[in-house]
């Protein structure tokens, strides 16, 4: 049916050109097992109770293990087929057959959702086992690894479904677990807080999803990829522009983008296994994989377009800049975290030009910055739970290990020439430069920008905590005049925990320049972002090349100078008023506060007195009329009856009245 | 078994009867058993129900089936006629199955004592028959009496065994039941006129497609809607229900909002939409407006209140929002999603009230202010209280979410406004939700409530079977929508609205027939 659109539709935009998937065979029909897998770890693990807390934990890591050599298996069996037959739909079941809307379920194996398949799972496994150690003294760390496991199989759902709709399930399935996770500890107020806040952010995310589901039922009467990708092409633009900002809006939520950011540094309330592997490496990324996803939806709305763009510039910076004023490590990660999906927004925003780059700089920082969320939580399992950076200082000669892998991890993030960050996010920067007219300067810029950024808050991070004067006691006393330091025996974490990071930070040196191996990566998610001829950007390659690194000199440099050499400040100073609005996060609480939460509350409050005061008072008011002019009638017995019905009807209301009135 | 010969729908509406009247007779010796016999019951009116179901030919569910009449007053046209279609299927199918969950969930204490429980089982029974007669019902004078007759059971079930303002809460139910309910025999009688009269003159098959002016069809239809609106019940007729979920039992609620508040929305699918086409599609426009002022309202309502009881209510005014949004908006696609609806708001509600009584009966307290911290304490009991709430949130891989969907689409598809904003109700939803879960489960123990046993055994029973329907039926609906389908497209064609087109499919569709050229 795709091939008859495709002949009625105008000729679809350059770069658009995509194969039909074909039905899947072979091995691909077992790809259902990738979800099914988890799901039950999952399901087990809730339903057996105490009874497996001794094994549990176990259970969750061979679930996931298990969806990852399935995930292997797809990819070699992807690989060995031609290019433009990698695109395969493998048909479930009918889901809900409504005759003029009929979905079935049914899962995408292409390029783009295997390389997610295959980084969550790998990813993922290597977390559930950090998590086996780091978990170990939590009574509830079965049910920890039975959402970790839930939100695998949801995580999957998302990027295998063949539909909007069953994306849709995904999409939420996610968004539980990343509730259920960020409230795990939820005896202390503040993480349950948190957690529904990521909720509800990601609701609003989610009403435009809805909305743009049902845009897409109204036009296309479909919400399957195949029929709605083929058909947008020949939709008018200004119904593809609704839909397109419906789905930015959607992914703003998810990822945490401008404006429904602020819930991402709250979510940092959940067990730090949680933070490297949900707000960092996947669900967080799931808002580029949507935009990607829709590009015949995007490519047929420049404005849509170009709101993306400019989403992701705004993001990249603002996160940057709060990155710059956290002490809180954690936060300070996530801030990061933001800046860097920001930076693939842009891409995506761009068009066929970025999406594969985009792709590309979400899997490299899936492991840079998953291994460094590993390495925060191993200093926070060596200090004690504590997250203050301001406390930390001269880490490095106590957790060599730790010290290494991030180490390995900040190089590649500020984009350290040869490692991963480097080969991803510079592709970003030079796609930014391209185009006409004041986009590349402005959008180039403010990506030039954030490299320097990014050089300088990663830098602060990374000497904060590992160099510089210790500001802890050692049982030995403070190094320095540190009134009331706490006395901590950092250690090297165990060997559980201490694996996956060693291996997230073979990834974050090698993986970039692996993929960016003869353009491997970009030809490989070809069948699904479509070929685009290398457009020239408005600067020489070299010299945005130069720039970039100049920027990052320069940042890096700054930061050792005021973080490693200089001493650093225990209580935070003053800072000047960015310092301090970057601390509260630009005001982004304070702005919601004034414009949704408290309006919402007086409304809720006026609704709530209203409902008891006028609508109920109405009718209650009713009835004391007709108890009055029942008794009247009946005094004066002048009432002609018009019928026996509505003699009744009134001599029953006023018998109910007067019922009512003296409350028997 | 051939099910062929039996009276199915007869048998279903009858063995409850009996089984009031076996409790109500049950020797003294055997009054310690009464749940027993009445779980015996309705697990026996289960099967019966699951029978009616093989019975059923799903590819003819348009068709009423399992069909008895016989005469009953002849003099006036009343005949006793029983027969369902999808709808009423799956209606009556909810009945059978939340009322063995409701016995199973009382105890002593839900009723007082054990002679009192014996009585409250009793009515639950005769509830359950009239529920399932007025699904079944295809004769208007049936279905009315009906109507009438289920808010005995009820009154009483909230006036004996309800919380502190019981009577009041009872008496405003009947007034405002009572209310609609003789605004509508008014119409009722008039309708009759305007029919063919005779002795089977009330059957709905007689009263369809009738020619009647204008402004008697309007005055006829306004007059049955506002019976079912107070029922539904809808903004702003809707005082009456948190009055009434705040005073009774946990188990009532569940019946009362899950199934029986039903009727007004069945009433309005099944009754107002066929009898009265013209003057349907005349108020449509106002009722949408009044659907989507019940979403958003009951939701903000539901947000703003101190008692659990009464939240659950208010979400269900706004979930009763969107049946109504989707039964006026007049696709096959919405009127399929109302249908689903009813049944999943059925699952969810009956789930939210039963574990929200678990929790009360606990400590004997409805403020959300004297909760706190429990999920450290009672883990499956906040577990099962969060499935529920993400249920009532619409959460994909959940029923609800399937019917909320096809509801919101096929209402785009004919009121784009009316849609969009409808879905603001989605992240009100979520706030009632999680803001009602946060308080009562989460944050420090609260030292009084340390030792709050979990769920029992018999408690799981009870809500385990909910939550595996909401979760089967959230992956798999489309049995539930073969029920539906062809219903569905048979009232439009009564109401005599086409389905909306997909603008784009129009265009791109010509030539393919498994996509695009719908009807």
């Amino acid at each position: 049916m795709t091939s008859t659109i495709a002949t009625v539709t105008a000729a679809p935009l350059p770069g658009a050109v995509l194969p039909g998937a074909v039905p899947a065979d072979g091995t691909f029909t077992q790809a259902w097992l990738l979800i099914a897998l988890p799901l039950l770890g999952a399901a087990v693990l809730l339903l057996a109770g105490r009874r497996a807390d001794r094994w549990g934990h176990w259970v969750g890591v061979a679930a996931s293990a298990g969806s990852f050599v399935v995930g292997l298996l797809l990819l070699i069996g992807l690989l060995g087929r031609d290019a433009e037959d990698r695109v395969l739909d493998l048909h479930l079941f009918r889901w809900i057959p409504t005759g003029p809307l009929d979905v079935d379920a049914g899962l995408r194996i292409d390029p783009l959702s295997l390389s997610f398949v295959l980084l969550v799972t790998f990813v993922g496994t290597l977390i559930h086992v950090y998590s086996v150690a780091y978990m170990e003294h939590d009574v509830d760390r079965r049910r920890f690894f039975a959402y970790l496991n839930l939100f695998v199989a949801a995580m999957l759902v998302l990027v295998l479904a063949d539909s909007y709709l069953l994306l849709f399930v995904g999409w939420e399935g996610v968004g539980l677990a990343s509730y259920l996770l960020i409230g795990f500890w939820n005896q202390h107020t503040p993480n349950a807080v948190a957690a529904k806040k990521a909720f509800v952010a990601n609701r609003i995310g989610d009403l435009g999803l809805l909305i743009a589901l049902m845009l897409m039922v109204a036009t296309f009467g479909a919400v399957d990829f195949d029929t709605v990708l083929a058909a947008a092409p020949g939709a008018g633009e200004g119904v593809l522009t609704a839909m397109g900002l419906m789905l930015l809006l959607a992914a703003c939520g998810k990822s945490a983008q401008f404006p429904l950011q602020s819930w991402l540094g709250d979510a940092m309330a959940g067990p730090t296994p949680v933070s490297a592997l949900i707000h960092a490496a996947t669900m967080v990324t799931a808002g580029v994989y949507l935009i990607v996803r829709s590009g015949p939806i995007f490519e047929g709305a420049p404005t849509a377009q170009l709101v993306v763009v400019i989403v992701g510039a705004i993001t990249l910076l603002f996160g940057a800049i709060v990155g710059c004023a956290k002490d809180d490590i954690k936060k300070a990660l996530a801030a990061s975290t933001m800046s860097q999906i920001g930076y693939m927004v842009l891409a995506a925003g761009l068009g066929p030009i970025g999406y594969a780059f985009a792709i590309f700089h979400l899997v490299t920082h899936g492991f840079f910055k998953a291994g460094m969320f590993l390495g925060a939580g191993s200093v926070m399992h060596g200090m004690d739970d504590s997250v203050d950076m301001r406390r930390f200082g001269g880490l490095s000669r106590y957790m060599k290990i730790t010290w290494l892998t991030f180490a390995a991890g900040w190089l590649a993030i500020i984009g350290f020439p040869g490692l991963s960050g480097y080969w991803s996010k510079d592709l970003i920067i030079e796609a930014a430069f391209t185009g006409e007219g004041w986009r590349p300067w402005v959008f180039g810029s403010a990506a030039l920008l954030g490299a320097g950024l990014t050089a300088f808050y990663m830098s602060r991070l990374f000497f904060m905590t590992f160099h510089g004067r210790r500001r802890w006691d050692d049982g030995h006393g403070a190094e320095q005049d540190v009134a009331a330091a706490p006395v901590r025996h950092p250690h090297e974490a165990p060997l559980l925990m201490v694996v996956p990071m060693v291996v997230l930070a073979v990834g974050s040196v090698a993986l970039g320049g692996l993929l960016a191996l003869g353009d491997g990566f970009v030809t490989w998610l070809e069948p699904v972002t479509g070929h685009v001829e290398h457009h020239e950007p408005v600067l020489p390659v070299w010299l945005i090349i130069a720039l970039t690194m100049l920027l990052v000199l320069v940042g890096a440099f700054l930061a050792w100078r005021q973080y490693a050499v200089s001493t650093v400040a225990v209580p935070a100073p003053a800072g000047s008023a960015l310092t301090r609005a970057a601390r509260r996060d630009l005001h982004q609480d304070a702005v919601n506060d004034t414009l949704l939460v408290q309006p919402g509350q007086y409304l809720t409050r006026s609704l709530v007195y209203g409902d008891r005061t006028v609508v109920d008072g109405a009718f209650t008011g009713l009835g004391k009329v007709l108890v009055g002019a029942g008794d009247a009638a009946r005094r004066v017995q002048t009432g002609f009856v018009r019928s026996y019905a509505s003699t009744m009807t009134i001599g029953l209301v006023v018998l109910g009245v007067v019922v009512l009135a003296t409350r028997i | 078994m051939n099910l062929e010969g039996l009276p199915l729908l007869t048998v279903l509406i009858v063995l409850p009867l009996v089984g009031a009247v076996v409790l109500w007779a049950l020797p003294a010796g055997l009054r310690e058993r009464v749940r027993t016999v009445a779980v015996v019951v309705t697990v026996l009116e289960l099967v019966v129900g699951l029978a009616a179901l093989t019975a059923f030919d799903t590819a003819a569910a348009a068709t009423h089936q399992l069909t008895e009449t016989h005469p009953w007053i002849p003099a006036i046209g009343a005949s006793y006629a029983v027969g369902v279609d999808g709808v009423g299927l799956l209606l009556v199918l909810l009945s059978v199955l939340l009322t063995p969950l409701v016995v199973l969930a009382s105890d002593r204490t839900t009723a007082g004592s054990a002679d009192r429980l014996r009585h409250y089982l009793a009515l639950v029974l005769v509830l359950e028959a009239f529920m399932v007669a007025v699904f079944a019902a295809r004769d208007v004078f049936l279905f009315y009496v009906l109507f009438e007759a289920m808010l005995i059971p009820v009154y009483f079930l909230i006036g004996v065994f309800g919380g502190v303002q019981r009577r009041y809460a009872a008496v405003k139910f009947l007034v405002f039941s009572l209310a609609g309910g003789l605004i509508m025999l008014v119409a009722v009688i008039a309708l009759y006129l305007q029919g063919p009269g005779g002795p089977e003159g009330f059957l709905t098959t007689r009263l369809t497609g009738l020619e009647m002016p204008v402004l008697t069809e309007r005055l006829l239809f306004l007059a049955f809607f506002l019976a079912f609106a107070i029922k539904a019940p809808m903004w702003p007729v809707h005082t009456w229900l948190p009055d009434a979920a705040q005073n009774a039992t946990a188990g009532t609620s569940t019946l009362l909002v899950g199934v029986l508040d039903k009727v007004g929305t069945f009433g309005m699918l099944t009754l107002c939409l066929p009898l009265f086409p013209d003057a349907s599609r005349w108020a449509a426009p106002v009722i949408i407006v009044l659907a989507v002022v019940s979403v958003l309202y009951g939701a903000l309502l539901a947000i703003g209140q101190q008692d659990l009881m009464r939240l659950i209510a208010y979400t269900s005014v706004s979930h009763f929002g969107f049946i109504v949004l989707g039964i006026f908006a007049f696709t096959s696609v919405s009127v399929q999603g109302s249908a689903l609806y009813m049944v999943n708001h059925g699952l969810s509600t009956a789930a939210l009230f039963l574990t929200a009584g678990f929790l009360v009966s606990r400590h004997g307290s409805q403020r959300i202010a004297d909760y706190g911290g429990l999920q450290k304490v009672t883990p499956v009991l906040a577990g099962t209280f969060l499935v529920a709430g993400l249920s009532a949130l619409s959460l994909p891989g959940l029923s609800t979410f399937v019917s909320e969907f096809l509801v919101l689409v096929g209402t785009y598809a004919r009121s784009g406004p009316a849609a969009v904003v409808a879905v603001i109700g989605v992240v009100l939803a979520a706030l009632y939700v999680l803001i009602a879960y946060q308080r009562v489960f989460t944050g420090p123990v609260r030292p009084e409530l340390a030792a709050t046993p979990d769920l029992s055994g018999r408690e799981r029973w009870v809500v385990a079977p909910l939550i595996a329907l909401m979760v089967v039926f959230g992956f798999y609906p489309a049995p539930m929508v073969d029920l539906v389908r062809e219903p569905s497209q048979g009232t439009l064609q009564q109401v005599g609205v086409d389905d909306v087109a997909p603008t784009q499919g129009l265009l791109v569709g010509t030539g393919t027939d498994d996509e695009g050229s719908t009807t």
